[in-house]
């Protein structure tokens, strides 16, 4: 038997530890998404299975595994199975590029799945519109109405919003010169974080990664008011939990990006030459498991905001959507490269950068 | 031209119709929310205790020297959802009339209390008992056994009828 390869066994680990770890997150994100919205309204929220109600995720994934899983006579069986697969796995490639750290073993960042990748943002960017074929599908595959109508809206809505996000991150990638996601974070080292350089940049990401998780204000796909549950009506069981899923883990997805791309990742002013003073420097394993706490400890705040606001605003209407996406987003973004333009234009005409 | 215009830029200023200091403060609003006190009651735990005023599970008040109840049939009369079923016996006591069965089907039961107003010997009257779970519908059929009960448990609707009947 040949041995097997180093870095396949590595790879594998990577990959273990992230649908895992992943899986276990997203449950959480139901957990705390529902006591955060008890406790705005003034509620406790679930404090029955086990301590604080901490296992209810897992009581509630544990419901959907045994549920029946019920298919509709009517459907496309074919799309009507791949679409939740579509949704879960297209959620879950992203995280093939997001590093979580900087920690070299052999010369290799072991702190992201797939290290090295220079098209890192160009790739997570495709990942979230492939996401919508998930949406899609499942609402024309369902045979439904209001399912096609909520997979439509999902549809025109990711398309309009993308552009925007798209062009919000070119003025991030006009500053640090790469789309390698760990060279973004490490043009940001020493404080000169992208929030502070892009406010009207981060304004439009932070929107626009709203609308594309289908979340509030922007969750008109699955506006249950209106289209009954949206793309996912016609799901049941652990189809429905796949989607239910998917979408914690874009959330979480569009979390990461922020923290690295406008909040500095990992990087804290002067922590680690501090931490270096101390012998905690690149060989050391403790480096690893800080920068992966102080990324955590800027991913919880965006994790909150999207919370704070699903319980704070209502939902647009259709056409203040398209509104909003086209004719205030898409013109503010390319405002904003061309503010970028100039001012780094006019930094390197005074000799500053 | 006598034209009202109500046009968006007129109604609102500019910062209103950036809406984001606005929507700042539907989050700050939001954000003290959470730290307000909660009002859940832990149900199983910690249980209401209705008023007098409280419509229950309808029941027959019991006195030391028997039931109150006469089996005059006007509350299985007056019952809108047809719930009650009186039969009546005789006996060789001052009240010379007892309901030999008295039943109430719970759940055809309604609630609305006609039972206890149409009785002239305030026999029947509502309780605070609002736990009314049955596993099997021939449990959900009182008879006399579950129907009676001590008056000494039923003051506080006795006294709210004195008051407003």
């Amino acid at each position: 038997m040949d041995a097997i390869p180093v870095g396949a066994l590595i790879i594998g680990a990577k990959l273990f530890i992230i649908v895992n770890g992943l899986l276990v997150i997203a449950a959480y994100l139901v957990y705390f998404e529902r006591k955060i919205s008890a406790w705005m309204q003034n509620r406790i929220g679930p404090n029955r299975v086990g301590p604080l109600g901490l296992f209810q995720s897992f009581a509630d994934v544990f419901k959907l595994w045994t549920k029946e899983d019920i298919v509709p006579a009517m459907v496309d069986k074919r799309y009507h199975l791949i679409a939740p697969l579509i949704s879960m796995t297209v959620a879950m490639a992203a995280y093939a590029v997001i590093p979580f750290g900087e920690y070299y073993v052999n010369g290799a960042n072991i702190m992201v799945v797939a290290p090295g990748i220079d098209i890192g943002i160009l790739y997570i960017l495709a990942m979230s519109s492939i996401g919508v074929y998930g949406i899609t599908l499942a609402g024309w595959s369902s045979n439904n109405k209001y399912s096609l109508f909520g997979g439509l809206r999902s549809a025109a809505q990711m398309i309009s919003y993308e552009l925007s996000m798209g062009l919000a991150l070119i003025g991030t990638l006009m500053i640090s010169g790469s789309f390698d996601l760990v060279e973004i974070v490490k043009a940001q080292s020493g404080g000169k974080w992208n929030v502070i350089f892009q406010p009207l940049g981060f304004l439009i990401f932070l929107v626009a990664a709203f609308a594309e998780t289908n979340r509030a204000p922007f969750d008109l796909p699955e506006a249950e008011p209106e289209l009954v549950g949206g793309y996912h009506t016609e799901y049941s069981g652990m189809k429905f939990g796949l989607f239910y899923l998917a979408e914690y883990v874009n959330m979480f997805t569009a979390s990461c990006l922020m923290a690295l791309i406008y909040l500095g990742g990992w990087d804290v002013p002067f922590l680690y030459e501090q931490l270096a003073g101390i012998g905690i420097a690149q060989g050391n394993p403790l480096l690893g498991f800080i920068q992966f706490g102080v990324f955590f400890a800027k991913v919880v705040p965006m994790l909150f905001l999207f919370y704070w606001v699903r319980w704070s605003l209502p939902r647009f209407r259709y056409d203040q959507l398209m509104n909003l996406g086209w004719k205030i987003m898409l013109p503010l973004a390319l405002a904003n490269i061309l503010l970028t333009g100039i001012g780094i234009m006019l930094l390197k005409y005074f000799g500053i950068m | 031209m006598n034209v009202q215009h109500n046009i968006e830029s007129e109604r609102m200023s500019f910062w209103e119709r950036i809406y984001l200091p606005e929507i700042g403060r539907g989050l700050a609003l939001t954000f003290k929310q959470m730290f307000k006190p909660t009002f859940t009651r832990q149900y199983p735990e910690e249980k209401w205790i209705p008023t007098g005023s409280y419509r229950g599970r309808p029941v027959l008040v019991l006195e030391e020297e028997g039931e109150r109840c006469v089996a005059c049939g006007l509350c299985s009369r007056v019952c809108p959802a047809l719930a009650i079923e009186v039969r009546a016996a005789e006996t060789d006591k001052v009240k010379e009339r007892y309901p030999e069965k008295f039943e109430i089907n719970m759940l055809r039961c309604i609630y609305c209390g006609f039972c206890e107003e149409v009785c002239p010997e305030e026999a029947i009257i509502m309780s605070k008992d609002y736990e009314l779970v049955f596993t099997d519908p021939k449990d959900a059929i009182l008879g006399k056994d579950k129907l009676l009960i001590p008056i000494a448990q039923l003051q506080d609707r006795l006294e709210f009828l004195r008051q407003y009947r």
